[in-house]
């Protein structure tokens, strides 16, 4: 493939990689609803299906748990499919194969039979979107042992995060920021990405750390600017993987800054956040200087749209919790 | 739909008017593909697919006997033979619950035909996806009986390569299996191969929607598998009437694809129906629906007690019916077999209970920090931290254990 960088959309972003994907790996198939010549609900399927025809690029029946169990299937015979569930609330019919199928089998197997299934969801709300099309269901998979979970912020991310996904021999939940899908950044398709479920600094800062991973990304970084415009350095961190998640990275940031707010749009309540929060305090008991606080959705059924900003952190939610850490 | 138990044999308001047959052929996907087997018939007692009465008296049939046409006294003997010593491992798991030596077992007993048939009928390269009772197709396939026990024992979760011998490990959650092997069997479709996949389930899963979506996948994509149900009669303490109000093999119709409901007492009847849907998955044909009709002769594990919910009379007319009596009858009758035979098989399976006990008793628990083994193929690291606390925490007794 011909090195180049260009700039283009995080959707763009997810398409060009899968197509590198079934470029170079014959055992690579995309599934889904509508992903063939519809190129999907949002497109990032597009073209696909023309270029390398419907027994790779596979338009299936409308039911989940058959994408899944198939998909399972196919891996058990060495393909490697990348199955896209069309909204994150569609994905429940799929969760018994997920959850006591797909994510038990090599253990189950004592290691003799590999998963490397990739399940795409696009995810999250702020789109106003109807019911079902909004949600943040992560947690439900992280808390899952043998699925992998990941969330990419941004273009170049989608890009290599996909390829090692699709590269792993373990399960992978990729759960896509769709309301970033239009966002471009620049991709390069010779650099040499870091590993997949480490999590990197997107902006330093010294006087509080924002842990954040998918559509929460670049809302902390405008947060970070608008702190900044009142004197304090906030520290970005994003995870960019929900399992495992690299604690080791927000040690290091926690360490040196004393505070942490995690950012996310499921649910507070038993979401990601909770356990980064109790294994950071068990970490960083003696750094810390105000208990680790969270902001995320609310313990409801997310609202409808007309409503969905009310209930979606925004820059001033974050800002108000960032003002309560430093307030200790 | 809502159909009373007395449907089958009244119109309904619905259709008086427009069809004067059972459900099946209302609804017909107007392909033109579905076999004639699936055809509704007036009898409401669907017509089996029988080779070999319960006396063992060998019936013509058109449709199915050219795929047994070639059989020798020896293949007959060989059925019986897997047959006796399935049934044989199979009590000797029985006991060995009662002893305290496994947590529990799900006892095939009355669907050795059923299994030893469909099972014969495969090649090598076919694959199998069972539910957790197939211990007469493992057996087909050469998996090692000890190494069935090891699930049941808790020392593992399935202790077999599934490539090893094309045998799926036991799947637990009712129907899952039906769509990997969906998968598989597009898979095999994908790469140009002639193989075939064969999906193992029962009545009760006939229910999942699993069950659905893999015939309508396998559908869809014409997948080289043969959906073999074992109509065993119950699903733990429901009748088969709680799950459906058709005959199970014409559910097949609605998809387009052909049903046909077998003797699943008949091991020839069997044999030769299975062979039948195999060739028509290698042959590009796509799915076929195996009903076989059987009876669970035991209880749904060792832990159920089948007196709650049904009488001895039913359980008696099924035993009349036996799998292995009725090709017994047929062997001596046309002196295939001799008493040698006989006397010889019950050594041999002596001999196998007593390597089965022997091999069961002497499984050594897995080592602790198996918990954390192959939970993922890359690693993890949660895992990996986990698992150096564990390791902390034990060594913590080293001075008592001399870890």
């Amino acid at each position: 493939m011909a090195a180049e960088t260009r700039t283009m959309p995080l959707a763009k972003a997810i398409n060009e990689s899968l197509r590198r994907a079934l470029e170079t790996d014959p055992k690579v198939l995309v599934m889904g609803e509508d992903v063939g010549k519809l190129g999907g609900v949002f497109r990032v399927t597009d073209g696909l299906q023309k270029d390398f025809g419907d027994s790779r690029v596979i338009d299936t029946p409308l039911a989940e748990s058959g994408i899944v169990g198939t998909a399972i299937g196919l891996a058990l015979r060495g393909y490697r499919p990348v199955v896209e569930i069309q909204f994150d609330g569609f994905v429940f019919p799929a969760y018994d194969q997920i959850v006591t199928q797909l994510a038990k089998m090599h253990a189950r197997s004592l290691g003799k039979v590999k998963m490397p299934v990739v399940i795409r969801i696009p995810y999250g709300g702020g789109i106003g979107a109807v019911e079902h099309h909004s949600e943040s269901p992560e947690a439900l998979f992280a808390h899952v042992a043998g699925l992998k979970v990941v969330s990419p912020s941004n273009a170049s991310d989608a890009y290599w995060m996909m390829q090692q996904a699709i590269q792993s021999d373990d399960p992978v939940i990729y759960f896509e920021p769709k309301r970033r899908y239009w966002d471009k950044g620049e991709v390069s398709t010779e650099a040499i990405p870091g590993p997949l479920h480490k999590a990197v600094v997107a902006r330093e800062g010294t006087d509080l750390t924002l842990a954040a991973y998918g559509p929460m990304v670049k809302l902390c970084l405008q947060v970070a600017d608008a702190a900044a415009e009142e004197g304090r350095s906030l520290e970005v961190l994003d995870l960019r993987s929900v399992s495992p998640l690299d604690f080791d990275t927000i040690q290091g940031s926690v360490e040196k800054t004393r505070r942490l707010v995690v950012v996310h749009e499921a649910p507070v309540f038993f979401g990601s956040g909770a356990e980064i929060a109790a294994r950071i305090t068990e970490r960083c008991f003696y750094h810390l200087e105000a208990p680790v606080l969270r902001v995320g959705g609310y313990h409801a059924p997310y609202p409808p749209a007309r409503l969905e900003e009310e209930y979606l952190p925004d820059l001033d939610r974050v800002l108000d919790a960032v003002d309560r850490a430093l307030a200790y | 739909m809502t159909v009373d138990s007395s449907a089958a044999r009244k119109p309904r308001r619905s259709a008086a008017g427009k069809a004067g047959t059972t459900g099946g052929t209302t609804g017909a996907t107007g392909t033109g593909r579905a076999a004639r087997t699936t055809r509704s018939r007036k009898n409401t007692d669907p017509e089996l697919v029988q080779l070999l009465t319960p006396e063992g008296k060998r019936v013509k049939n058109a449709t199915y006997d050219s795929y047994v046409a070639g059989i020798t006294p020896e293949d007959l003997r060989g059925l019986y033979r897997d047959m006796v010593l399935t049934r044989r491992f199979d009590a000797e798991a029985t006991a060995l619950q009662r002893q305290g030596e496994l947590g529990l077992w799900a006892s095939l007993l009355g669907q050795e035909a059923a299994q030893i048939g469909s099972g014969r009928a495969l090649r090598d390269d076919d694959y199998v996806f069972p539910t957790y009772r197939e211990h007469g197709v493992a057996w087909c396939r050469g998996v090692d009986p000890a190494n069935l026990l090891g699930m049941f024992r808790g020392v593992n979760n399935g202790g077999w390569d599934p490539n090893g011998n094309n045998f799926h490990l036991y799947t637990i959650v009712i129907g899952s299996q039906t769509l990997h092997a969906t998968g598989y069997a597009m898979g095999v479709a994908k790469d140009g191969a002639d193989s075939a996949v064969i999906a193992y389930f029962g009545d009760g899963a006939s229910s999942q929607g699993d069950v659905a979506e893999s015939f309508t996948f396998a559908a869809v994509y014409n997948a080289p598998v043969v959906f073999f149900c074992q109509n065993n009669q119950w699903a733990i303490s429901e009748p088969t009437e709680k799950q459906t109000r058709v005959p199970l093999y014409q559910r097949a119709q609605g998809y387009g694809f052909p049903g046909v409901r077998v003797d699943g007492n008949d091991v020839l009847a069997c044999l030769a129906v299975t062979r039948w849907a195999l060739e028509r998955a290698r042959n590009g044909e796509g799915p076929t629906l195996v009903e076989a009709f059987t009876y669970r002769m035991g209880a749904h594990t060792t832990s159920d007690d089948p007196s709650r919910y049904r009488g001895d009379e039913e359980r008696l007319a099924w035993e009349a019916k036996d799998p292995m009596l009725r090709l017994r009858r047929h062997l001596e009758a046309a002196n295939h077999a001799d008493e040698g035979f006989f006397e010889e098989l019950e050594t041999e399976s002596e001999a196998l209970g007593r390597r089965v006990r022997e091999a069961v008793r002497s499984m050594p628990d897995p080592d602790r920090f198996a918990i954390f083994e192959n939970v993922y193929a890359d690693g993890h690291s949660l895992v990996d931290e986990e698992r150096a606390g564990f390791a902390a925490y034990q060594a913590s007794f080293s001075d008592a254990e001399g870890v």
